[in-house]
């Protein structure tokens, strides 16, 4: 049963699908990005130079041609850094020049300054970098060969699962790859530093975390934080990538601003941006599974081997989180939830949304749809006999209670309204007749646990400014990267205040606003920033109540806010009439606000509390017809029923489902990272790595909210977190090609591995088709 | 005749003349560095992203003013002369109204992050002013070369379905006389020259300009759209001092229908040749239609796609299974030979110094001859072919008389399959027992390589597979029986018999 829901108050901002902050300004191209800032004159342009080879210890760096190419200024290596050569958010190995040695094909081992970005990069390729090259470590295998690792493998278990499994009436066990996938955020990494008075430093950096780089570059230049402004608008696309892996490029133009002591500008050209910076991580999973003849799981073991790349960077929480989603949303009585930490001699991967989940999922809809076609059951029913349920059924596999499932009423309600059981039906008469084209179809739930699983990040802060005209200024640690973060926050300011948006000023995140944020990810930023600025709201209001009610001599619980006026007992005044007393009366217009999540307790090294406030749920159902004689697969139709709680912004939310869907459907089917034998990445340009485009978007694509009395937990207005949950929607898509590809063979479980691609479509196919 | 030593663009209504530009020189850096015009955003400098669109106006061969969006991080800025160039920034300046495709994109959500709206708006803008009502389709096909990594594409393509409605009605629209006649100014027939001997940008008038230029500086490059070779300067930060562009040439962009065959001026663009082509065969339309993105189709050219001598070059393989024959022309010379004959080895093709490409010329299909031809990449709309099949079977009675089989990235060059088609020639197409023998010969014929597009196991087992759909698709063709369904994109309307 879910806990009563207190029904909110009529209101006149949140829950509107009000355009984002900046709409106007990204369609008249005034937006302004990063490069588009009129640099300070005399700004000089970094470019990045990395050796041929992967691996292996510097022997020679010979830069002269680089330093008497046209243009260039400077060229900076490791031995120009004051302080700390080091750019990672964790565990240390990420050097921001490379030191003696390189790890990864497209380690910068040191940066041109140059007048132009043209002349830096032509220069760039002038270096004679010699490596005594050492045999990379490419595949997770090469990793696990030489017991490489970046943390220590991790486990969750449960039972005594071998036994069970061997126990069970019936038993599968299965590998299979999921593939990486590179951010491909429009506007690539970029960063501009401004030298200020008394050494200070502003950098301008399009990053999701503006506090890590400034504390990096206070450590890099020997200064201290306060010294170091960080300040980002907007950025263009961020999805992870702009994390930890901003901070080296913030780093670089800090740094030759500080060598040259002029502004200077650090943009990867985009082949660059892909070749260096990281990208989610990709798996192979082992896993078995014990089940009865309904498919109902008994014990569950899994391994996930992930290739992490040289160094530790975000790797703990994103492969925490794939075992905190290994469950997805499905109880395993017993079970062994094993994470291997792969060192490779690749770019060290990264977060990318959904932050490790989505490979948790992908492998718990594969053992579904293994299961039922093992079974010859349909996969849905397999899903739901395993779907969470009551007491005795509902305890996690890291011991945390689901509380608020509501799977089977969303499930249920998507599973009529797409039609699934007539077009099941459907789809097995149509792949009877064809016998070159085949469909599928797939219905898949999601359950995505929200709040950092690092317990001290779940905090926010914010500042709010009220003028006396009755304007308001806004502003808060989280960043803008088009999630639309900056309107809904706008809009819980608003509604506290009682005015129009339009009166409510948004400004850019600045680490000399609102100091000590945690990065605006893990889908938490409206929960957390929306938070703060109620907060620093509610302050200023309560203390223009307390005046109210002393200038009209009046009961405090007779003023209200609405409409751009102050409602006082039969009076009402204009907004802007009581800030202007308050001024006069001397009162403070202007406030923090700080929220720190409650009700987390999750402690690591116990593997015990609750590492979650709550759930997002939803559930896509997909339709896929696929061609056996080419491996081409077309997505015909999409449903998605998604829960966001109490939607702050419907046409925002929406947004993000659709994207993140998407987004999700191209990693499972286009997106291929292929890296050659010595881990280089041979895709790294949009040439040959294939993100959707609009043809990729189903003809027939159905998106709806589902309708929620509201989040049981008490967030901000009852809505929930958005921004990541939506890509495991795209399980489905996978899901519906594993269906299509099974047909041939009833009772064979395809051989495919994400992402399904032509290619690997066919192989499937070939193999079904071949002997037994 | 004089030669004019600067070039010449429409910007916001006015004539602006530059003397001095470098040959290498981007029309995205023009606009970003040299203008400070920052609506224009740079998203891959190569061509794929579509972030840096802008729209180009021209006189089209009707004498009617075009818009059509191209890629500014790959045109050179020279290409330029003679045209309107449209920015975001010119759309609805300060506090004007927003544009009815701004204005559509705002009001479906069609921005987020808002890195990519600029050049989405402008492909819009140029989907607007065709002044049709776009469907689904008509989109697709506008946004191919437009990524947009937040919004999963809904909204964009209801607002565009909403806005691009057959309704003109934009300030552009109002000064279509003006700019008309702007433009009719700038096309003086005067050939362009800016710089020395040693480093220029050079757009000539005529066939014989080109060929004396040509042949005086045989070091020089070429540049019919540069969507090859704006991504050696962009790329691979080559230095081209000497260019020679191609579109100025009179004639040079001609599309002549001669009854039995078409010629396609090696100055054609895609988008002036599809048509032209479409009426040969749907599965022409469908190749062409997947080459690059509608801004790829803008400028690039057949021409261009022969001349650069790719093994992955989508129109190659198409045009050999025509027997396509190409014109070659140099100082005092032309010739022409069978396109299959250009294409000598990887990186070498049978063309000489100071020679250039002039013309291709298609043969259309004889009654009883079937073309098929298939696309094969990871991403349908705008990515390199792992594989390109194109098969045109010549039928009499049932039985193959002629076929004409040629791949695109299954060799060193785009190669016919003789012992294939050597096989096929003579099988009765209502018996399917010799079907499989005839695709395993193609292991004869190609030897694949692996790339990051595709293993060779791949290719090869498509390029049979493909080989039988062709076979099925035929047989039924001819035999004019319901085929079962074959393919999940590029259906063809069954409908229209091909009657033998
Ligand atoms: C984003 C993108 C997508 C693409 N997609 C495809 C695709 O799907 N399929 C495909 O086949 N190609 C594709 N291409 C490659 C390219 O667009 C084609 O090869 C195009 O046909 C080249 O024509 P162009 O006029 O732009 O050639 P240019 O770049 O101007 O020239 C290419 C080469 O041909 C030479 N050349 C050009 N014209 C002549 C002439 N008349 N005589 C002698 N030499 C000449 C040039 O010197 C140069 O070597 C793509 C390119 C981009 C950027
Ligand atoms: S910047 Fe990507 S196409 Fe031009
Ligand atoms: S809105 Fe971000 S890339 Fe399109």
């Amino acid at each position: 049963m879910l806990k009563k829901i207190p029904s909110p108050a009529p209101a006149l901002n949140v829950g509107k699908a009000t355009k984002h902050d900046s709409a106007d300004r990204h369609v008249r191209g005034n937006a302004l990005y990063i490069d588009d800032i009129r640099e300070p004159r005399g700004t000089l342009h970094l470019a990045p130079g990395y050796a041929r080879e992967s691996c292996g210890k510097i022997k020679s760096l010979d830069l002269d041609a680089v330093r008497s190419a046209p243009g260039v200024v400077a060229v900076l290596t490791a031995s120009d850094i004051p302080g700390l050569n080091d750019c990672s958010p964790s565990f240390g190995g990420d050097p921001i020049l490379a030191d003696g040695r390189i790890e990864f094909h497209g380690q910068v081992v040191f940066a041109v300054v140059a007048r132009s970005h043209l002349e830096a990069r032509k220069a760039a390729k002038l270096a004679h970098i010699e490596v005594i090259a050492e045999t990379p470590m490419v595949t997770a295998e090469d990793g696990l060969a030489r017991e490489a690792s970046v943390l220590p493998t991790y486990e969750f278990s449960r039972g005594s699962p071998e036994a069970t499994i061997k126990a069970s009436p019936l038993a599968l066990s299965d590998s299979f790859r999921i593939g990486g996938q590179e951010h491909f955020y429009l506007e690539g990494q970029v960063s501009l530093a401004i030298p200020q008075d008394q050494g200070e430093i502003l950098v301008h950096t399009s990053t999701q975390h503006p506090t890590e780089i400034q504390h990096l570059i206070a450590k890099m230049l020997k200064i201290r934080d306060a010294a170091v402004v960080c300040e980002c608008r907007r950025m263009g696309g961020a999805f992870g990538g702009k994390e930890s892996q901003a901070a080296q490029w913030a780093c670089l133009a800090a740094l030759a601003s500080h060598v040259t002591g002029r502004p200077a500008k650090m943009r990867l050209d985009r082949d660059d941006d892909m070749i260096m910076t990281g990208k989610r991580h990709d798996f192979r999973c082992d896993w078995q599974a014990g089940f009865d003849e309904t498919g109902k799981i008994s014990a569950v073991e899994v391994d996930f081997l992930a290739r992490c790349g040289c160094s530790a960077d975000l790797s703990l929480g994103v492969n925490d989180r794939t075992m905190f989603h290994a469950d997805n949303s499905y109880y395993y009585p017993e079970n062994r939830i094993t994470s291997h930490r792969i060192k490779t001699n690749t770019v060290s991967n990264t977060a990318f949304r959904g932050f490790g989940g989505p490979q948790g999922m992908v492998f718990s809809e594969r053992m579904m749809d293994a299961i039922a076609i093992k079974l010859g059951l349909d996969p849905l029913d397999v899903r739901k006999t395993n779907f969470y349920g009551d007491s005795g059924r509902d305890i996690t596999p890291f011991g945390m209670k689901v509380e608020d499932n509501i799977l089977e009423e969303l499930v249920g309600e998507l599973e009529q309204t797409s039609d699934y059981r007539k077009r099941r039906q459907e789809i097995q008469a149509f792949n009877t007749r064809s016998p070159f084209l085949k469909k599928g179809l797939a219905l898949n739930p999601l359950k995505f646990g929200i709040s950092f699983t690092l317990k001290h990040l779940n905090q926010a802060g914010a500042l709010v400014h009220v003028y006396t005209d009755g304007s308001v200024q806004v502003n808060h640690g989280g960043t803008e990267m088009g999630q639309g973060l900056y309107t809904k926050v706008a809009q819980v300011v608003a509604e506290e205040f009682g005015i129009d948006l339009e009166n409510v000023q948004i400004t850019a995140t600045t680490t000399d606003k609102v100091p000590n944020t945690a990065p605006t990810a893990a889908s938490s930023g409206t929960d957390l920033n929306g938070m703060a600025a109620k907060l620093a709201a509610e302050t200023i209001k309560s203390r223009l109540i307390d005046l109210a009610a002393k200038l009209y001599q009046i009961e405090k619980s007779a003023i209200s806010f609405a409409n751009n006026h102050v409602q006082i007992g039969q009076q009402k005044i204009p907004f802007a009439e009581l800030t202007q007393q308050a001024f006069l009366q001397r009162v403070s217009l202007s406030s923090t606000g700080y929220y720190a999540t409650p009700n987390i307790t999750w402690d690591r090294d116990s593997k015990s509390g609750r590492p979650f406030l709550y759930f997002a749920y939803g559930a896509a159902c997909a339709e896929v017809t696929i061609d056996t004689l080419t491996g081409e697969m077309v997505i015909d139709r999409v449903d998605i029923l998604h829960d966001v709680g109490k939607s702050l912004n419907p046409a925002l939310d929406i947004g993000q489902i659709e994207g993140g869907f998407v987004q999700g459907m191209g990693w499972l089917t286009t997106e291929e990272l292929v890296y050659d034998d010595q881990g280089r990445l041979r895709t790294h340009a949009p040439s040959t790595y294939k993100i959707p485009t609009a043809s990729d978007l189903p003809d027939d694509f159905r998106v709806k909210l589902w309708d929620s009395p509201g989040n049981r937990e008490d967030t901000i207005y009852r809505s929930k977190a958005v921004g990541e949950p939506p890509v495991m929607l795209a399980t489905a898509v996978f899901s519906a090609i594993t269906n299509a590809i099974a047909s041939l063979k009833p009772g064979v479980l395809p051989q495919i591995s994400a992402p399904a691609t032509p290619e690997n479509i066919l192989a499937a196919v070939k193999l079904m088709k071949s002997g037994d | 005749m004089t030669m004019r030593q600067s070039i010449r663009f429409v910007r916001d209504g006015k004539a602006v003349e530059l003397t001095d530009i470098g040959p290498n020189d981007t029309l995205l850096d023009y606009l970003r560095l040299t203008e400070e015009s920052r609506g224009t955003k740079e998203g891959c400098a190569e061509g794929d992203c579509g972030a840096c669109s802008v729209a180009v106006g021209a006189i089209n061969k009707n004498g009617q003013l075009e818009y059509q969006a191209v890629n500014s991080c790959i045109q050179l800025l020279g290409m330029l002369d003679g045209k309107e160039i449209i920015t975001v920034d010119d759309l609805s300046r300060g506090q004007e109204a927003l544009h009815p495709v701004q204005d559509a994109m705002v009001r479906h959500h069609g921005s987020q992050c808002g890195f990519c709206t600029p050049g989405i708006v402008m492909s819009l803008f140029t989907l607007y002013h065709k002044g049709i009502k776009a469907d689904r389709q008509a989109i697709n096909n506008q946004l191919a070369g437009n990524l947009c990594r937040c919004t999963g594409y809904r909204p964009i393509i209801d607002a565009a379905l909403e806005s691009c409605n057959g309704s003109l009605d934009d300030r552009f629209v109002q000064a279509y006389a003006a700019t008309t006649e702007t433009l009719n100014k700038l096309d003086d027939g005067q050939d362009v020259f800016l710089g020395t001997p040693e480093r220029f940008f050079a757009a000539p008038a005529s066939i014989a300009s080109l060929a004396k230029l040509y042949s005086q500086h045989p070091d020089a490059i070429v540049v019919a759209g540069a969507t090859d070779v704006g991504l050696w300067i962009t790329k691979q930060l080559r230095d081209l001092p000497k260019i020679i562009h191609l579109g100025r040439v009179e004639g040079l962009d001609r599309v002549e229908d001669n009854g039995a065959e078409l010629l396609i001026g090696a100055g054609a663009t895609y988008a002036q040749a599809e048509d032209a082509l479409a009426t040969i065969d749907p599965d022409i339309a469908e190749v062409v239609r997947r080459i690059g993105s509608s801004q790829v189709r803008a400028s690039g050219t057949i021409g261009g796609n022969i001349a650069n001598g790719s093994p992955i070059g989508d129109s190659p393989p198409l045009l050999i299974a025509l027997d396509a024959r190409l014109g070659l022309e140099k100082a005092d010379s032309k010739r022409e030979i069978r396109l299959e004959d250009f294409f000598i080895d990887y990186g070498k093709q049978d063309r000489q110094p100071g020679e250039f490409v002039s013309y291709v010329k298609v043969p259309k299909l004889a009654k009883n001859q079937f073309l098929r031809s298939y696309k094969i990449s990871k991403r349908f709309d705008q990515d390199i072919s792992a594989l390109l099949a194109a098969f045109r079977l010549t039928v009499e009675h049932n039985r193959i008389t002629e076929a004409r089989i040629a791949f695109g990235g299954m060799a060193a060059t785009p190669k016919r399959a003789a012992k294939t088609e050597k096989i096929l020639v003579g099988l009765d197409l209502a018996d399917q027992s010799g079907w499989t023998k005839a695709a395993e010969t193609l292991e004869q014929d190609y030897q694949p390589i692996s790339d990051m597009r595709a293993s060779k196991e791949y290719r090869n087992d498509v390029a049979k597979g493909l080989l039988l759909k062709a076979l099925h698709e035929i047989s039924h063709a001819v035999s004019d029986t319901a085929s079962p369904e074959t393919r999940v994109i590029g259906q063809r309307n069954n409908s229209l018999r091909e009657a033998v």
